[in-house]
């Protein structure tokens, strides 16, 4: 059927006529339709003659020319036979003269008459030849030169009556005439270069048979070529004028007119700023300029100002505006072919036939395709249905491709859905070993479940997790792959809302739990493993907060190094980035643009991990700008939960929390300063809920305190009042009287970083305190602690969980001090409500006294150093530890723990575990001892109501009896 | 993840049967290691036993799903086949029917196939058998219950139903989140 189409090049496509094409005889003209190179031999004897004699004369009018040249050369005049002079030089009698007769002559008819009927403007005798304005021929050889030389020279005009020819001419002269007078004023020179005497007389003496029209059309050329030289003058001088940008006026800036002014305002802006030593208007720093500029690019391209300054950091001028261009339109769909089912060609044959139109994505995939068009919905073509590809951008591609799954092997998606990757994964496992999906979000768990099924992956377990807590679950992976939750500023094209929604806050909210969920992904990964031991790190972000400083955070505190991806193209991650320092080694991670590659922005990392053993953690400059971060961030949650922040509280917050770029130098003051803030809202942040519940408290308790209004009312329930009031007496000073606790957030300001570490803890055991409580049971802790004491003594290798447990006694001690502090306010209280005649001047200081001592504690726990600076940390996962366990874990407690216990006696491997597990226990007991302590307060305070000096000694006597305990 | 009870064992093989007739000792006997049903929240998993022992591991409410799902038994005690069966029902099933390309998209939808859109039925299929249905590219696309035999079917009226809608690959779309 029909001729197959030739696509190799290497055979030749025969040329000519084919062998049964009929090859047409060429066309027969008749002779008068020919050209007419023959009318020469038409031309009669006459014409033969005249032919004959105009040759002749062309000859001569060549040789005088020569001889005038000569002439022009040395002035001397000289004599030579001429020919007869034509009629029409009888007109102008004057002009022929003796001297000039030898050149001056008529040459042709046709010339001769339009000579006559020209004007002759710019007729003068520069040669110093008595030369004629009229005289024809000098007129015809010189008119151009004259023109262009002679305009200076006022020109003896003689006017004639003309025809059209004439007015024609005319007009063209004039025009030169004026044109020349204009320009020799500015530029004469680059004029005269262009056409130079020479070329002129060379073309002059081809001129001369020249008919009119042509003359005038070389005419025309020159005044074009002019024109055209002014043009280009005048353009140069345009774009030197149009390069200075200037820069707009307040007013200006005030009120933008429209879109295309600023589009345009950005490009000179970012032309300034490519050539800024040259283009810089005076007095303008860059800052101004880029401040403007970043104004410009906001409100064009309708981002926050927050997110386009970080922006601005990563790329430079030019890659920027390219990036929010590419950030503007959609990437190509791709799809990627199910291995399990089908293979990319059938698919793409099958995707054809239904009207698809598409392509392979690269040579770097063998299983990706991209869409161009298509006539049908590509999600939901039979084919689709049936599980043969999946749509999923091309960048969802490389995380996979980086972690290279072996056959057998057990692979941990730790965010899994909606599934792509991870069915990536089991296709490229071939459906062997196992696969963990997981992701935390119960919803889009759904999503995996169809996905998989669809696409016919079987090894797969499915689970709802949060990441953090999954070491806790099930480890020795030999691959995780992480690809972490993030703000998605590389896939704004997908969802245009990250423009303006992201803030600082968010992005820290990101990057504090990427750290963590990496930290897990390490965990679970087994680095004993024979053909792994890796971990891939992906984000869908390109901001190096949440990529490289997350991969540089995992290197400092797990023993993992970075290997290369295995990918063969994109940038390589920063090393360097504002006044951060990332490991060298980080180059090996990619990164991904949408402008540079055609896929959403990615980043891709992947560790290799050579050690099971954590290592102990150490202080850094991370360690405190992530403890500075996530006090801040436990605080506004806590603000949030109890929905009133006090107004300076959130300014301090917003304060705490802007970027500042610095350069190097002035960092660890930067830095002092935030972890001197920070304490702050801590404790302002504590003040107003306490406030109000015990307020309530205090209605419940017979509304036995008169000089306090109860002006809140609190949200929680009765089970949660019971904990805080632990909070609210530990912070009992702040909440009674408002001048000393401005003077203690002085002295605790003066304290430094020493007391600051002290409300956060507190606050921690409180919140464990509270997750405790929420079970029920206090009596079985006693016995608890007893074990964990003996553990205590026969666990001497674990030395962290020694230090551990030495912090969790250090605090329980602090907890115990400030109890008792708090139970003598109370006394105090009673007694003040009883008699008021006793001042407050006691009750202050007391506070100091127990300031004293709690500086005094402090300063023990930072005797400690390093191990009260992990504490934070720490104490949070164990929190979340407890917490997790008390909402999966419907048996009783003790069993729970008794199990712990066991476990650690006889588990070496488990450490983490172990260590979480004491930590917990220790800080149960610290709660416990609080609530026996709450308990007896309460009792107190019973006493007070009923018997107030009988109750005091009371509580001294409880006090005591707490004290030892909590000592030991 | 339990194991299933004595009697929804029976009603599933029963169901399976019908399907895959004696393959289904191939589902349980199998060259690449040991495979069970178990049985969670009413639901029915085919998964590998190696696997099994790794999901065990994680908390059953934490658990969304291991291995397969054949489907789930109703609140009658009734076993239905999910569509989520089919990899393992497609290549084993005995009878088929393919259906047009036009009347693809119908039974996509959760149309039962009428003899118009009938392309091609395995020889002597007996009435009131499970079938699996396939596209004329032999892509497996759901599965369904014969009401006419081959022969019947023949003479059958342009527009009589030939096969009633069990379940079709439509589902993941339609009713992804009752899926499982």
């Amino acid at each position: 059927m029909g001729r197959k189409a030739k696509f190799d090049e290497t055979k030749k496509v025969k040329k000519g006529p084919g062998r049964k094409a009929k090859k047409q005889p060429d066309p027969v003209f008749k002779k008068e339709l020919l050209a007419d190179d023959k009318e020469d031999k038409k031309l009669s004897h006459r014409q033969k003659q005249r032919a004959a004699r105009r040759l002749k004369k062309k000859k001569e009018l060549a040789e005088k020319r020569k001889a005038l040249k000569e002439a022009k050369k040395n002035p001397k005049p000289e004599n030579d036979t001429e020919e007869a002079v034509s009629a029409l030089d009888d007109e102008t009698p004057k002009g022929f003269t003796d001297d000039n007769k030898e050149w001056l002559k008529p040459k042709k008819k046709g010339l001769a008459k339009l000579k006559e009927i020209e004007p002759d403007s710019d007729e003068s005798d520069d040669e110093g030849l008595g030369e004629d304005e009229n005289d024809a021929s000098s007129k015809e050889d010189d008119d151009s030169e004259q023109e262009i030389k002679d305009t200076k020279k006022p020109s003896k005009e003689n006017y004639k009556v003309g025809t059209l020819d004439d007015l024609f001419n005319d007009t063209d002269d004039e025009q030169d005439e004026t044109l020349d007078n204009e320009e020799t004023g500015d530029s004469n020179k680059s004029y005269n270069s262009d056409s130079s005497e020479d070329s002129d007389n060379s073309e002059d003496d081809e001129d001369e048979d020249m008919l009119p029209i042509e003359k005038a059309n070389v005419k025309l050329k020159q005044k074009q070529r002019l024109d055209k030289k002014l043009a280009d003058e005048e353009l140069q001088l345009n774009i030197a004028k149009q390069d200075v940008f200037a820069f707009p006026s307040e007013e200006e800036l005030q009120n933008p007119t429209s879109l295309q002014d600023v589009h345009q305002r950005v490009k000179d802006i970012v032309s300034v700023l490519n050539d800024f030593n040259r283009l810089k208007e005076e007095g303008r720093s860059r800052c101004e300029y880029t401040e403007l500029l970043l104004k410009d690019l906001c409100l064009y391209y309708s981002y926050n100002e927050f997110l386009m300054e970080v922006l601005m950091q990563i790329f430079p001028v030019q890659e920027l505006i390219e990036f929010l261009e590419a950030s503007e339109v959609s990437r190509p769909i791709t799809i990627r072919t199910n291995s399990l089912k089908t293979r990319r060609r059938d698919l793409a044959q099958a995707l054809i036939n239904r009207g698809v139109n598409l392509d392979p994505v690269g040579k770097w995939s063998k299983v990706g395709l991209v869409v161009y068009s298509s006539t049908v919905p590509v999600g939901a073509t039979p084919e689709y249905l049936a599980g043969h590809y999946i749509l999923q951008g091309a960048s969802s591609f490389l995380p996979v491709m980086a972690l290279a799954p072996q056959e057998n092997e057990r692979i941990l998606d730790m965010c899994a859905a909606p599934g792509g990757k991870a069915s990536h994964i089991a296709a490229i496992m071939k459906n062997t070993g196992s696969l963990f999906a997981n992701d935390a979000n119960k919803e889009r768990t759904k999503a995996i479940v169809g996905n998989f099924h669809r696409l016919g992956v079987v090894n797969a377990v499915i689970c709802n997790y949060d990441g953090r807590q999954f070491p806790d679950v099930i480890k020795g992976f030999d691959r995780v792959l992480l690809d972490a939750p993030c703000t998605g500023t590389g896939v704004i094209a997908k969802d245009p809302s990250v423009k303006t929604t992201k803030d600082q806050k968010d992005i820290q909210r990101c990057f504090n739990l990427q750290r963590q969920l990496l930290l897990a992904a390490i965990d679970c990964c087994n680095a004993k493993s024979s053909t792994g031991g890796y971990i891939v790190y992906s984000t869908c972000s390109i901001l190096p907060e949440e990529n490289e400083w997350v991969v540089n955070y995992a290197l400092k505190r797990r023993n993992v190094k970075l290997v290369p991806t295995g990918l063969d193209f994109g940038t390589e991650g920063f090393q360097k980035y504002r006044h951060h320092r990332f490991h060298p080694s980080l180059k090996l991670t990619r990164r991904f643009y949408p402008h540079t590659h055609n896929m959403d922005g990615f980043f891709v990392a992947k560790l290799k991990k050579f050690s099971n053993v954590i290592p102990e953690p150490f202080k850094d400059e991370d360690d405190e700008e992530e403890a500075g971060q996530e006090n801040e961030n436990s605080e506004t949650k806590e603000a949030e939960q109890n929905g009133d922040v006090p107004e300076d509280q959130k300014i301090k917050l917003q304060t705490g929390v802007k970027r500042t770029a610095k350069p190097n130098t002035a960092q660890p003051k930067e830095k002092k300063q935030k972890t001197d803030d920070s304490p702050q809202p801590t404790t302002n942040g504590n003040v107003e809920p306490i406030n109000n519940q015990k307020k309530k408290k205090q209605k419940n308790k017979k509304k036995n305190k008169k000089g306090q209004k109860s002006e809140g009312q609190s949200n929680q329930t009765k089970q949660e009042d019971k904990p805080t009031e632990e909070t609210k007496q530990t912070t009992k000073q702040n909440t009674q009287q408002d001048p000393e606790t401005k003077e203690k957030a002085k002295i605790e300001k003066s304290n430094k970083e020493k007391v600051q570490t002290k409300p956060i803890v507190v606050d921690k055991a409180n919140e464990n305190t509270q997750s405790n409580e929420s079970n029920g049971g206090t009596p079985k802790k006693k016995k608890n602690r007893k074990k964990n004491k003996n553990n205590k003594n026969t666990n001497i290798q674990n030395q962290i969980n020694k230090n551990e447990n030495n912090i969790t006694d250090k605090l329980e001690i602090a907890a115990a001090k400030k109890m008792k502090n708090n139970n003598k306010k109370q006394k105090q209280i009673g007694q003040l409500n009883s008699k008021k005649d006793k001042p407050t001047e006691e009750t202050t200081k007391q506070n100091t006294q127990q300031d004293l001592e709690t500086k005094g504690k402090a300063k023990i726990e930072i005797s400690n150093k390093e191990k009260v600076q992990t504490k934070p940390v720490v104490v949070d996962e164990a929190n979340a530890n407890a917490q997790s366990n008390e909402s999966s874990g419907g048996s009783p407690k003790k069993k729970n723990k008794k199990k712990n216990k066991n476990k650690n006696n006889t588990n070496v491997q488990n450490q983490i575990n172990k260590n979480e597990n004491k930590i917990t226990d220790k800080l149960e007991i610290a709660a416990a001892k609080k609530l026996k302590n709450n308990n007896k307060k309460q009792k107190q305070i019973g006493k007070l109501n009923s018997k107030k000096e009988g109750g005091k000694q009371g509580i001294k006597k409880n006090l005591k009896k707490s004290n030892p305990k909590a000592k030991g | 993840m339990k194991i299933l009870s004595e009697d929804r064992t029976r009603l599933l093989f029963e169901k399976l049967t019908k399907y895959i007739g004696v393959n289904v000792k191939l589902l349980i006997d199998r060259p690449d290691g040991t495979y069970c049903f178990r049985e969670k929240k009413d639901r029915v998993y085919y998964i590998s036993e190696r696997l099994l022992q790794l999901a065990h591991t994680v908390k059953p409410d934490h658990l969304i799903s291991a291995g397969t799902c054949f489907g789930k038994f109703t609140k009658t005690n009734k076993f239905r086949l999910h569509i989520t069966a089919l990899t393992y029902i497609a290549p084993y099933a005995p009878y088929k029917l393919w259906v047009k390309p036009s009347s693809e998209q119908q039974f996509l939808y959760g149309h039962h196939v009428i003899k118009s859109g009938l392309g091609r039925i395995t020889e002597n299929t007996p009435k009131n058998q499970g079938v699996v249905i396939l596209t004329m590219s032999d892509i497996p696309i759901g599965f369904g219950v014969t009401s006419r035999s081959t022969t019947d079917c023949r003479h059958a009226d342009p527009l009589a139903t030939i096969a009633f809608h069990q379940a079709d690959i439509g589902e993941y779309i339609r009713s992804e989140d009752t899926l499982v």
